[in-house]
């Protein structure tokens, strides 16, 4: 039932849909048109796969965790390495498909949001490939904490625009984007980087990041008992889980905990947050009483998004993905669980999944197997990492 | 159909329907504001609600918005103000201008309770698109309480006609794309716009984002029924957010507000028919 979703309004049963003023409606018809199009062209499929091949580095391969495995004593984890993905995470993939159909619609120029500018650097780096114009809105306080990132999407070639609006941070990073988009539509794509936004951006991303679980399904010699994905908007784990939605695999997202559920301080959307509409989406996001958005917070810039998208908001109400919670401080542990053991630093969202995994591990039997998604490397992180775990490691 | 609606808005050609946003930058403003508005010809209020992620808004209201937000304001605080206008003098339809995710939180129920018990006359949510608003109209028209629709440049001629017809209040054109602020000039196709829309819409249409100066609203008095004006009137009390915020000086900068509007609004000559 569930390859039902999204219906012709966009809608995961109660979730999605359209929530954008008049201005943008056209834009999105547009898009929508666009896609569909796209996507039953044999060629442009045929392109995609041969970028994701031959630009890429896919299919990227499923590494079996076998000294992890053997600490925990339980079932065996074996990574899908997004990792190894040109740019080095899963946001590629996705990046790449929307990029070749802003060419094919006749756009001269893509816009982007980011965060901790894993997204804006893919961007950056299909609009150079794709000769595209490239401009990035990022909020001046993340611009602040990711200068290294910042540096690469301007060596690319992009354009970052500082956003000052609202908490100058993602979500308002996301605001501008779109607002921007809509003035500009002429010319102008909006490359999302998650499965988020108005309809029919999170049908789009899932299908351009649905690689991970076809390659996995057929990489894995039997299905796996579990597959475990980070999730932040979502698309890691929502190209992951897709192919696996109708076999009898159960499915782990894995949200950012923070600081501790407790604390406040966490980007938990499906566990604490309320229903409500962000960046056009119905969708469960972090508020106030009175429907203020707020800041969510997580170690990892990736996951530090105060919604969720709208089919992972509909894949745990209909309860077919469970989704669970890991704090800043045990995402590090595995992280350095696994440069350890297995020689593989991993992104500190991926490391939220790992994390789930090492737990689950030791209570299932050593025929059993966890997949879990890697979405992306940690080089990006060894900042963070080396302000939380400079001393361990020194010993 | 709404009284106020009846009385101020029905059949008129020289609509003057100002936004301002609630609590900026106080209560006490907002109230002394409506009021100004309504000497100086208004024929109906935008009462915006101040919102964290304003999607259809530029800087100005942005702006505008954390200001308000700073002094706790919220959709029912601002649906709550609008008796204490009634009290003071306040005739004209009071339209509430909120974003989606707020009304979706204080729910339907409450909304309209509160828009029965205030008075208040109108809803326009500028993310609630067509296709996602029929229960909201089915109870607004319940409620007696117009639902503001919005149409852009690029809405399509099958969804113009759609929307025209549901369309109660005043119809809405958005001049431009992009979001709300203002504009030195208009597109010259926004004429042929304006026309299409008129000769669809069976209520009066007016005109809002970017209007900003008395020539603009000396062009558009001879294509449509009316402007909406919002950043010019916001830029304006933002320029006097001190003024307004210390009693003492309060009246003297609201009348700098009202000069302002006096000159921008002068081609509908409002205050020769008033008097
Ligand atoms: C490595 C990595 N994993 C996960 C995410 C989270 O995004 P999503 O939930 O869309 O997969 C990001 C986002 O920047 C990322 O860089």
């Amino acid at each position: 039932m569930s390859t039902m979703v999204p219906d012709q309004r966009g809608r995961y049963g109660r979730f999605g849909g359209k929530y954008v003023p008049e201005t943008a409606m056209y834009a999105l018809e547009e898009l929508e048109q666009s896609l569909d199009e796209a996507m039953a062209d044999e060629q442009f499929m045929a392109n995609y796969h041969e970028e994701l091949k031959k630009y890429s580095g896919r299919p990227t391969p499923i590494t079996h965790a076998e000294n992890l495995s053997k600490r925990l004593g339980g079932a065996q984890i074996y990574l899908k390495r997004e990792d190894l993905n040109h740019t080095g995470a899963h946001k590629l993939n996705n990046a790449i498909g929307q990029a070749l159909l802003a060419v094919r619609m006749g756009k001269e120029k893509i816009v982007a949001e980011t965060g901790a500018g894993q997204h804006g650097v893919a961007a950056a780096t299909v609009a150079a490939r794709f000769g595209l114009e490239c401009k990035v809105f990022m909020g001046k306080e993340d611009i602040r904490r990711q200068e290294l990132n910042v540096f690469r999407m301007k060596l690319l070639g992009a354009e970052v625009v500082p956003v000052s609006s609202g908490s100058k941070t993602l979500k308002d990073a996301t605001n501008e984007a779109i607002r921007y988009w809509v003035a500009n539509v002429e010319d102008t794509f909006y490359l999302i980087g998650s499965v988020v936004g108005p309809h029919p951006y999170p049908k789009m991303v899932r299908d351009f990041q649905r690689v991970i679980g076809d390659e996995s399904r057929e990489q894995m010699e039997d299905l796996p008992n579990k597959v475990i994905a980070c999730v932040g908007g979502g698309s890691n784990a929502m190209g992951m889980f897709y192919p696996f939605l109708q076999d009898d695999v159960q499915l782990v997202g894995v949200e950012a905990a923070g600081k501790g559920i407790h604390t406040g301080e966490h980007a938990a959307t499906l566990s604490e947050g309320r229903l409500g509409v962000i960046h056009g989406s119905i969708t469960y996001l972090l508020q106030n009483e009175t429907g203020q958005i707020q800041e969510p917070h997580s170690i990892s810039a990736g996951l530090d998004y105060p919604g969720i998208g709208p089919e992972h908001a509909y894949l745990s109400e209909t309860g077919r993905v469970t989704y669970t919670g890991i704090t800043d401080m045990e995402a590090l542990d595995a992280l350095k669980v696994l440069s350890e053991e297995e020689g593989i630093i991993p992104a500190i969202e991926s490391a939220h999944a790992l994390s789930e995994a090492i737990k689950q591990a030791p209570d299932m039997a050593k025929d059993e197997t966890i997949l879990v998604c890697l979405s992306g490397r940690g080089d990006k992180d060894v900042h963070t990492i080396m302000e939380h775990l400079g001393g361990e490691v020194d010993e | 159909m709404n009284k106020r609606f009846e009385k101020h808005v029905d059949g008129r050609s020289d609509l003057f329907i100002p936004f301002i946003v609630a609590g900026d930058p106080t209560e006490e403003a907002t109230i002394k504001l409506a009021l100004m508005l309504q000497e100086e010809g208004a024929n109906a209020i935008e009462l915006g609600i101040p919102y964290s992620d304003p999607l259809a808004d530029g800087p100005v209201i942005q702006r505008a918005s954390i200001r308000a937000l700073e002094h706790g304001m919220s959709l029912e605080k601002a649906m709550n103000i609008v008796p204490k206008m009634r009290e003071r003098g306040l005739e004209i339809p009071v339209i509430v201008f909120t974003y989606y995710n707020l009304l979706l939180q204080l729910g339907e129920e409450r909304f309209f309770a509160l828009v029965r018990e205030n008075n208040i006359d109108g809803l326009l949510v500028p993310d609630l698109p067509f296709e996602e608003s029929e229960e909201w109209r089915e109870s607004c028209k319940m409620n007696d309480t117009a639902l503001i629709s919005l149409v852009a440049p690029t809405t399509s001629d099958k969804r113009l006609t759609a929307i025209a017809k549901e369309a109660t209040g005043f119809l809405y054109c958005v001049s431009s794309l992009g979001v709300t602020g203002t504009r030195t000039d208009f597109h010259s196709s926004v004429f042929e716009f304006i026309d299409r829309v008129k000769s669809l819409s069976p209520i009066p249409v007016a005109v809002g984002f970017g209007v900003s100066a008395p020539e603009q609203v000396a062009k558009l008095k001879e294509y449509c029924d009316g402007v909406i004006v919002g950043s010019a009137i916001v830029r304006q009390i933002e320029a006097q957010v001190d003024g307004l915020t210390n009693e003492e000086t309060q009246v003297e900068a609201i009348d700098h507000i009202r000069s302002y509007i006096r000159d921008l609004i002068s081609p509908y000559e409002k205050l020769k028919i008033n008097t």
